[in-house]
């Protein structure tokens, strides 16, 4: 048993009298309350005590989700509202003559059912070989159709959707996505399904064209997939030039770099003439003297040769094409004295470009 | 996992080949055994038949790598080298470049090269040619792409980009938890 006061205490009385006499008393007068309740109730005795007979215990939850909007009103309903057109009952059955019996108003089996004659009357005005029971079918299907599009206007209204027009009108502006389909919808709409239409020369293929893509099996016939990627490696081989002008350029541009080389080479060795000659006499001992010319330039080619001999460890671990980068110094003279005058300047030089900070003073 | 359909081994190849050259050709027909590549998960695998059939038994969700990752199909169907291919390309690589060794550890942090730590380049490098990186030792380091010539390397400035970075073996560590 459960008894609610639902009128609110009042505080007044709660702060200035004792508290615990106040709701004593409230208490009391609502306990008074309930008894007076139960006793209204039908009683019998059993036993020598008196029973009261309860009402069935209700319990009223509320409900766990808000009640449902009202749905909007149509556009038939909008206007009648307006017009104040107010909707009439009518009976569900109506007396059909004919058949001399009750039918249903509307629906199967009804009353001057129009669709069950089997002779109608061509209008005056009609065309005499106009099938009138095809046009009533079609009249009919179209109705259907009309009642369709109107619900379904209503819904799109309703859901606040832009309402659709009748038929397919063009958009203003089509996107790149819009007309890729429609170009391919008009290049697949030819007698022979477009198996003939030529293609532009960047277009893609079509995507989402329902073909589903197909792979070889995973361990399927291995020799015949390595077949088909060496034919891929070969159809590529075949697709370069067999002339790569880059590397022309880069090789014509390397002759001219060592021409020129070659010519600085040769200039300031006539101007250190005198100690390339006393480095020949110790070489030689003098037996090239006579063809000094030729002579310097054996001297040179012997230097060269020397160099490629301390670079040569190098050499034999790379390809036979790798160029050593570590040039000679800009003086470009072949003299041994200089060579090795400069040679500590430069691993200086490599220190410093490489590893700045750990250089000691 | 599945072989490559006939585009992606096209895409594949050309990339490979802007390290490799025609030394394709070895990679494909081996006379030691069969080899094959196979895509998982937008990777390609080069792996052994052998170890193919062996890795049928793995479902395809727990397979997290069988063989070598060659690299990986981007979204966009573009194939990215990943670093492990290098034990394939360096044997083969048509152009490759020295680092000194002072310039080792920077590109193994992932630094392009630059001119002053250019040891030797192949010769007639043309620019943004795919090349393998050694040390000065002859140890393959990565691969990247020349960014000049070896003609224009000679005459650049000392802190000028010689070699773009595109990987390094530093990956097996930096991106470990990435690379299958």
């Amino acid at each position: 048993m459960l008894a609610l006061d639902k009128n609110p205490p009042s505080i007044r009385e709660f702060r200035e009298n004792k508290k615990d006499e106040f709701l004593r008393s409230l208490a009391r007068d609502n306990a008074q309350l309930l008894l007076n309740e139960i006793w209204k109730l039908p009683t019998e005795r059993v036993d020598e005590v008196i029973v009261a007979k309860l009402p069935e215990p209700t319990t009223r939850l509320p409900r766990e989700k808000p009640p449902p909007k009202p749905r909007p009103p149509t556009k038939w309903e909008e206007f009648a509202k307006l017009k104040g057109i107010q909707k009439k009952k009518k009976t569900n059955l109506m007396w059909d003559d004919v058949h001399k019996e009750w039918k249903r108003r509307w629906g199967y089996k009804r009353a001057k059912d129009d669709t069950k004659e089997w002779l109608l009357e061509v209008p005056e005005t009609a065309d005499p070989n106009e099938d009138q029971f095809a046009k009533r079918n079609k009249a009919k299907k179209e109705r259907v159709a009309k009642n369709e599009l109107n619900r379904l206007r209503n819904i799109a209204r309703a859901q606040k959707i832009k309402v659709p027009g009748i038929g397919l009108a063009p958009t203003g502006q089509q996107s790149k996505s819009e007309l890729e389909k429609a170009v391919h919808v008009a290049k697949l709409s030819t007698a022979s399904v477009g198996k003939f239409q030529d293609r532009l020369p960047k277009e893609k293929a079509p995507r989402n064209t329902g073909k589903k893509r197909k792979f070889q099996p995973l361990i399927g016939d291995f020799s015949t997939e390595k077949q088909k990627q060496l034919d891929i490696l070969k159809i590529m081989d075949g697709k370069k030039p067999r002339l790569d002008i880059n590397k022309a350029v880069n090789k014509q541009m390397r002759e001219e770099d060592m021409e020129s080389d070659s010519k600085k080479k040769a200039l300031p060795a006539v101007s250190s003439r005198a100690k390339t000659r006393a480095i020949l006499h110790l070489w030689a001992g003098g037996a090239l003297r006579k063809a000094r010319s030729s002579g310097l330039l054996a001297g040179t080619q012997r230097l060269r040769s020397q160099r490629g001999g301390e670079e040569g460890l190098f050499l034999a671990l790379g390809p036979g094409a790798s160029l050593p980068l570590v040039r000679d110094p800009a003086h470009g003279s072949p003299s041994l004295l200089h060579r090795i005058l400069s040679k500590p300047r430069r691993t200086c030089q490599c220190q410093g470009a490489t590893n700045g900070a750990f250089q000691p003073d | 996992m599945r072989p490559l359909t006939e585009d992606e081994t096209k895409t594949m190849f050309e990339k490979l080949s802007k390290y490799i050259g025609e030394n394709i050709k070895l990679l494909v027909d081996r006379p030691d055994g069969t080899y094959c590549f196979r895509l998982h998960n937008d990777r390609v695998y080069y792996v052994s038949e052998k170890i193919l059939k062996l890795a049928t038994n793995i479902s395809r969700d727990k397979l997290v790598s069988v063989g070598t990752c060659f690299g990986k199909f981007t979204k966009t169907q573009k194939f990215r080298l990943h670093i492990t291919a290098l034990d394939f390309l360096a044997p083969y690589a048509k152009f490759k470049v020295w680092v000194k060794p002072g310039a080792e550890q920077s590109f193994l942090y992932g630094n392009h090269v630059m001119k002053s730590g250019l040891g030797r380049i192949t010769e007639n490098t043309a620019q943004y040619q795919g090349v393998v990186v050694y040390s000065m030792a002859d140890v393959p380091l990565g691969f990247g792409v020349a960014a000049k010539t070896t003609q224009e390397c000679r005459r650049v400035d000392p802190m000028s980009i010689v070699v773009f970075h595109q990987a390094d073996i530093g990956e097996f560590i930096r991106s470990e938890d990435t690379l299958t």
